[in-house]
This record gives structure tokens, C-alpha cells and sequence, in this order.
């Protein structure tokens, strides 16, 4: 076999292949051939390396180079000096990935991946996910074989018991004692499923997994199936997911064809299998038994707990489902013992968490951090802040489900029961970084529309409740909030709270209360000065000129398309806030800063 | 696949594709390869020491390629550090040195005198 002087790492993950990767590859395997480098030179399309904000991202080793927003005439350029004549092409480094005497440094030191400590996504960005050789290359399936051919079912449980690994799916359920329940419940036939199922908003962790690293997932749910006396799993998909979908079809008949998954794995008796299933999108589907309703070819809704899955699950027989995520740590704690997992993280939240950081902020992006890593790390060290020198306001964390933590909770150590106390969750791990632009009323009424949107409508709270809340919220933006509409939004959501069938709909209020909570403020201000200190609410927003700023131009008079501009030549002119229609255009159109909003 | 011993035998044999990719400390093997070191012929010596290092499955050195070193009359030039010994610069390299080169410097760690810059100034 060849062995290759350079390895030119091109990211195929979702966010690059979006902003053109795919052409990057074609680029550089031509211009290869067209210099006879295709014997010395490879090409690797690999998973996320999670700085999606500066993709498509090109990583050249064995120098280690980290080309970043790399276009396809740059490829020339870098294939002319880089790869032929061995000079790196200083103007396309990412910014901090060079040290003081202008050396590259290692990608472990840039800012960005310091604080990052990468055991779900360990692969991500290393290997080509096409090609299982890879994978085994970095100790793939070696926990499947320690497992099989060391340690009986209780074992595995009790490893993951003493890792303190929990669910990372949201609710940071045990996974040790999940597996266990499922192992002691009686069954001629039971099941492993994966959720796959990424649907909050902002939310991208379990798609860079699957695009980057997916036999990961496969081989940990066959160490699953193992555990608890499965052959057969499943992993519901999302459809938008096109590449992930790709690649894990990929991956399976790969792990077919060695005889990975399949009948007698190893040689052993043990045989497990994995199907695909594709969601449709719908949210609520992410609910453990509303997937397992779906995979069954019913409509997504869920059902009532208990009986818990692990008991009576999938075709009613006992079922363990877990997250993307939550698998991609399994091997590692198969792999490296229970105690280095426990080691990192806080007493109770042990390991590592994937967030996906989105928003105001520079470096939107994928980042693995220990548990007990604090927001103020996350969104400033690593994150880089909110861009154009914006005040930081607030982070959402936990999707629909989560809430709003003011800048008053940045040095939180991040861990599922932190977060808890703080007002908001874990969730799968979306964080939406908010600055001083943005309304938090508005915020509140998004999320609420999202949930209203994907309520399944199979209990009253959530289908009528979480619509009444949003009209409250609705009006409140529009000027025409009343006193008493903030008590009557606690009171709903309370209600909701208690009496919603699934997690979804008992969590929906969520994002509404933790608002009222940090920024109550905002909430009166709307309701008692029909004012939006943010200037988002559209309705509530009056355009002045400044008249000692306006010099007359009479440039806004021509934009306005309501004719509500009124003024003589060279002399201040004024907005007339009935006929306004708020379409920023004179504000856009003034040269003199003399118009604003309030 | 049935035993450890097929699923090692693929990972052993993927290893050294991705290994470049690793963290590792190794022996660097740098050839020189500006406008001056290819027209003096480095490409046929780098592949030469890739040949070489492949088929000796040598998993802790890197191949790699520099920019012009400076003493252009004297390419192709080449430069192997070995951890723990200081850097050695070989002159006029031709394909036909490399199997020594790597047989006795990157191997055994003695540097092939005869072929230094020391010996041709």
C-alpha cells in the first residue's frame, strides 16, 4: 500500500459541505493529477471539526496547517506552494492558529480547541467516516471485541454505573441503570434504539456525530444489544439529515460485510443487527415513545409512562433507547475504564458535553468541553464573544425545553443539575448566544411559536395551553399588553407544567418563565410603557430624527414609501409615527446617523 | 471478521495511512522542495524515502517537503532529525542513497557521514 506524505483533511460535514466543500474536493483531486501529486498526496473527506463559523475548513498535515474559508480558487494556490513546494500559505491560516514566531501551532492550541476536550467527537475531523479501516485504525471496535470476549452483560452495567455516564439526550437519566432495567425485564424479544431525532432549534450535535464518526453509534449499540439480550436495533434518523442518513448506510453495510453486525459477531453466538429508520421532522417525535410510536409505523405521539420503555417499549417489548450522543461515549468508557470518564466533570455530571454554539456569536460552532466548564469559558474563550463589541445579554440553553441565563450566571459551572437550579436544562445541548439586540419577550414568543407548531395535540395542556400563552405573548409585543398578562403566563405555565402528558409539553413553558425570572423588566416595559428596550418588537418601535444631527437632505422624504416624512430643504426634518410603517428604510438611507430608533 | 487477531490485522494495516494524522514524536525526514530542489531533481528522492519508509513500515516517520533551505547549488537537499540527536543535512541527494540513508541514519541512528554537507564543503 502507498503510503502518503501529506493528507489534505477536507470537512464533509453539513455546515462545510453547505459553503462548498464538496467543490474544494474536486478542486484539489484535479489539480493533484494535473501535477502528478495524486501518489504522494491524499485527499480525505472527513466529519465536523466543529469551527463551522469559518468553513469550508482544510486541514494539511503532516504540518498540521488549518486553512480556513478556503474558496476554490484558493485550492491552486494552496495545491502551487503548499503541497509542491512545501511553503504554507500564510494569507489562508485561520486567525490564532499561528503562535508568536509565526509557527503553525498545533490544533490542540488554538483558542478555539484549548478548552476542548473531545471524546464524543473524537474522530470527528480525523478519520474519513466512508471508510471503516479508519475507524478501526483508531481502536474501532475493540470495545465490542473486549466486550464479547471479556466481560459478561453486569459488567458493561457496571462499568457505565461507575462512569457516571448520563443521558445526553436532555434529561441526564443514568444510562447504567437504564441498561440495567432493560436487562432485568423479561422478553423474548428485545430492542436498542438511538435517537437521532435532533430537533431543537440551533441544535447540531448528534448530526456532526453521525456525519463524522458514525460507527461509533453502531458499535455501541451492539455492545448494548449485548448488555441486555438484543438482536436487533434500531436508529431513527431525522430525513433532513441527508448525509447522515448517507453515511450510516454506509457504515452498516461496511460493518455487515466484516461481519461486525450481523449473525455470530466475532465468532461468539452473540448476533445484532441495525435499521434504519427515517423521521419525518416532527419534534415531537424526539419524545422517546412518540419515536418508538413512529418506528412502529403509528402516528408520532406519546404514550403514557410508566410502564418506561426499558420495560415496555418497542412492539411492547423492553426497549433501551438512547441518545447519538450518549452512545458516542460508550466506547471510550469501554476502552479507557470507568475511573478516566468519572475523572472529568463535576460530582454528579461526570464526562464531557457537546454544545453547539449559535447566535451572537464569532465562533458558531460545534465544542466539547468537561462538565463543570463554565458559560463564561464556553462563550468567551472559546466562543470568542458576541461579534461587533456587542454587550453579552443571555444564553439559551436546552431548546424549547430550556431557558434564558442572564449575564449574571456566566461563571455557572456547567452541569445537568446547575442548570436545573438556574432556571433552565441541559437539554441535547443547543446554545444560543443572545446580545444586547436582542428582545427577550421576542425570544420567549419564538420558541412558544416553535412549540405550538410541533404540539402533537394529543393532551389539552399542550395543544390549547401553550396557543393561549402565545396569544398573551403575541399581544404583549404588539403594543397591547395588560396588566395581569404576566400573572396570567405564570399561572398557564404552572398548569401546563403539571398536567402535560410528555416531557415536551411539561417543559414548553420553559423558555417563558425563565425570561419572566432574568428579565422581567423587558416584560413590563412592553406592557406598561409600550416600549421594546431592545428595539426588536416592530410594533412598539417609533423612528425620530435627531434634528440636530439632520442636515435636510431630504434623501429620507424620497425612501419613505408612506410619504411620512415631511420637511423643508436644509432643515430638520420629522417622521410622522402615524403613517410610519417601520421599514428602517430612511434610517438605512441617512448618511448622518440622524435618525434612530426608540 | 472472527477473531481479534483480523480486526488487529485491519487496524495495523490502516495505521500507517492515518498516521500522519496521529500525535506522535518521530523521526522528521524533510526534502527540500522549492523551485531550486525540484529542477535539481527532489521530487524522485522524496518519493524514494517514501518507498523506502513504506516498505520498512516505519510508523513514526514523517515524510515531509520544506521551501528552498538556501544553498540551491547544493540540492536536492534533505534533513532528518531523529529525537534526541541533533539535526542532520544531507547534500546532492540522489535516489540511489536513500535505501542506506534510511537503513543506517533513520534506523540505526548513525548519520551517513560521507553524504553530509560537512563532507561536501
Amino acid at each position: 500500500m502507498a503510503l502518503f506524505r501529506s493528507q489534505v483533511l477536507i470537512c464533509g460535514g453539513t455546515g462545510c459541505s453547505s459553503s462548498g466543500s464538496g467543490k474544494l474536493i474536486d478542486r484539489f483531486e484535479e489539480l493533484l493529477e494535473k501535477n502528478k501529486l495524486q501518489d504522494e498526496v491524499k485527499v480525505v473527506r472527513t466529519g465536523c471539526f466543529g469551527l463551522c463559523e469559518a468553513g469550508p475548513i482544510v486541514i494539511i498535515y503532516p504540518e498540521g496547517a488549518f486553512y480556513s474559508h478556503v474558496t476554490v480558487p484558493d485550492v491552486d494556490e494552496i495545491v502551487a506552494e503548499h503541497l509542491v513546494k512545501g511553503r504554507i500559505v500564510q494569507r489562508l491560516l485561520h486567525r490564532g492558529s499561528l503562535d508568536d514566531t509565526g509557527k503553525v501551532r498545533a490544533l490542540d492550541d488554538m483558542d478555539f480547541y484549548q478548552k476542548q476536550k473531545r471524546v464524543a467527537l473524537r474522530n470527528c475531523g480525523v478519520i474519513d467516516p466512508e471508510n471503516i479501516d479508519e475507524y478501526i485504525a483508531f481502536d474501532g471496535y475493540k470495545a465490542l471485541y473486549t466486550v464479547l470476549s471479556e466481560m459478561k452483560p453486569q459488567d458493561v452495567i457496571d462499568v457505565l454505573l461507575a462512569s457516571g455516564l448520563r443521558g445526553r439526550g436532555g434529561a441526564g437519566f443514568p444510562t447504567g441503570r437504564k441498561w440495567q432495567f432493560a436487562m432485568n425485564s423479561a422478553g423474548d424479544k428485545k430492542y436498542v434504539c438511538c435517537n437521532a431525532d435532533e430537533g431543537d432549534p440551533g441544535a447540531f450535535m448528534d448530526r456532526s456525530v453521525l456525519e463524522g464518526d458514525p460507527h461509533a453509534v453502531l458499535e455501541a449499540m451492539a455492545i448494548a444489544g449485548y448488555t441486555i439480550g438484543s438482536d436487533q436495533g434500531y436508529i431513527y434518523v431525522r430525513a433532513e439529515y441527508p448525509i447522515a442518513v448517507k453515511r450510516l448506510e454506509l457504515a452498516i453495510n461496511q460493518a455487515r460485510a466484516y461481519g461486525l453486525l450481523g449473525k455470530n459477531i466475532f465468532g461468539t453466538d452473540f448476533s445484532f443487527d441495525i435499521e434504519l429508520r427515517l423521521g419525518a421532522g416532527a419534534f415531537v417525535c424526539g419524545e422517546e415513545t412518540a419515536l418508538l410510536n413512529s418506528i412502529e409505523g403509528l402516528r408520532g405521539e406519546p404514550r403514557c409512562r410508566p410502564p418506561f420503555p426499558a420495560v415496555k417499549g418497542l412492539f411492547d417489548k423492553p426497549t433501551i433507547l438512547n441518545n447519538v450522543e450518549t452512545y458516542a461515549n460508550v466506547c471510550q468508557i469501554i476502552l479507557n475504564g470507568a475511573e478516566w470518564f468519572a475523572s472529568m466533570g463535576t460530582e454528579h455530571s461526570k464526562g464531557t458535553k457537546v454544545f453547539a454554539l449559535g447566535g451572537k456569536i464569532n465562533n458558531t460552532g460545534l465544542v466539547e468541553v468537561p462538565m463543570g466548564t463554565t458559560l463564561r469559558e464556553i462563550i468567551y474563550d472559546i466562543g470568542g464573544g458576541c461579534p461587533n463589541g456587542k454587550k453579552f445579554k443571555a444564553v439559551q440553553t436546552g431548546g424549547p425545553s430550556g431557558g434564558c441565563l442572564p449575564a449574571s450566571l456566566l461563571d455557572t459551572p456547567i452541569d445537568y443539575d446547575n442548570l436545573i437550579a438556574a432556571g433552565s436544562m441541559m437539554g441535547s445541548g443547543g446554545m444560543i448566544v443572545m446580545d444586547e439586540d436582542n428582545c427577550m419577550v421576542d425570544i420567549a414568543r419564538f420558541f412558544l411559536d416553535f412549540t405550538v407548531d410541533e404540539s402533537c395535540g394529543k393532551c389539552t395542556p399542550c395543544r390549547v395551553g401553550t396557543r393561549r400563552m402565545l396569544e398573551i405573548l403575541n399581544r404583549i409585543c404588539d403594543g397591547k399588553g395588560e396588566e395581569g398578562d404576566i400573572e396570567k403566563l405564570e399561572t398557564l405555565a404552572d398548569n401546563i407544567k403539571a398536567t402535560a402528558l410528555c416531557g415536551l409539553g411539561q417543559t414548553a413553558p420553559n423558555p417563558v418563565l425563565s425570561t419572566i425570572h432574568q428579565f422581567r423588566e423587558e416584560y413590563e416595559a412592553h406592557i406598561y410603557e409600550k416600549r421594546c428596550p431592545a428595539g426588536v418588537c416592530q410594533k412598539l418601535l417609533r423612528y425620530v430624527i435627531d434634528p440636530a444631527k439632520c442636515k435636510g437632505c431630504t434623501l429620507c422624504v424620497r425612501v419613505c414609501p408612506a410619504d411620512a416624512i415631511t420637511g423643508n430643504v436644509k432643515e430638520p426634518h420629522v417622521i410622522d409615527p402615524a403613517k410610519c410603517l417601520k421599514c428602517n428604510a430612511c434610517m438605512e438611507k441617512c448618511k448622518f446617523g440622524a435618525i434612530s430608533k426608540q | 471478521m472472527k477473531s481479534f487477531a483480523d480486526l488487529e490485522a485491519i487496524r495495523q494495516k490502516t495505521l500507517d495511512k492515518v498516521n500522519l494524522r496521529r500525535e506522535h514524536e518521530g523521526t522528521r525526514i524533510v526534502v527540500g522542495m522549492a523551485t531550486c530542489g525540484i529542477a535539481a531533481g527532489a521530487r524522485p528522492v522524496m518519493l524514494a524515502f517514501l518507498d523506502e519508509v513504506s516498505k520498512r513500515n516505519l510508523l513514526d516517520v514523517t515524510v515531509a517537503q520544506t521551501g528552498c533551505i538556501g544553498m540551491c547549488r547544493l540540492e536536492p537537499i534533505v534533513e532528518i532529525s531523529v529525537p534526541g540527536q541533533d539535526k542532520v543535512t544531507y547534500v546532492k541527494v540522489a535516489p540511489e542513497m536513500v535505501p542506506r540513508i534510511v537503513q543506517e541514519h533513520v534506523v540505526n541512528h548513525n548519520p551517513v557521514d560521507e553524504y553530509t554537507i560537512g563532507a561536501a564543503e
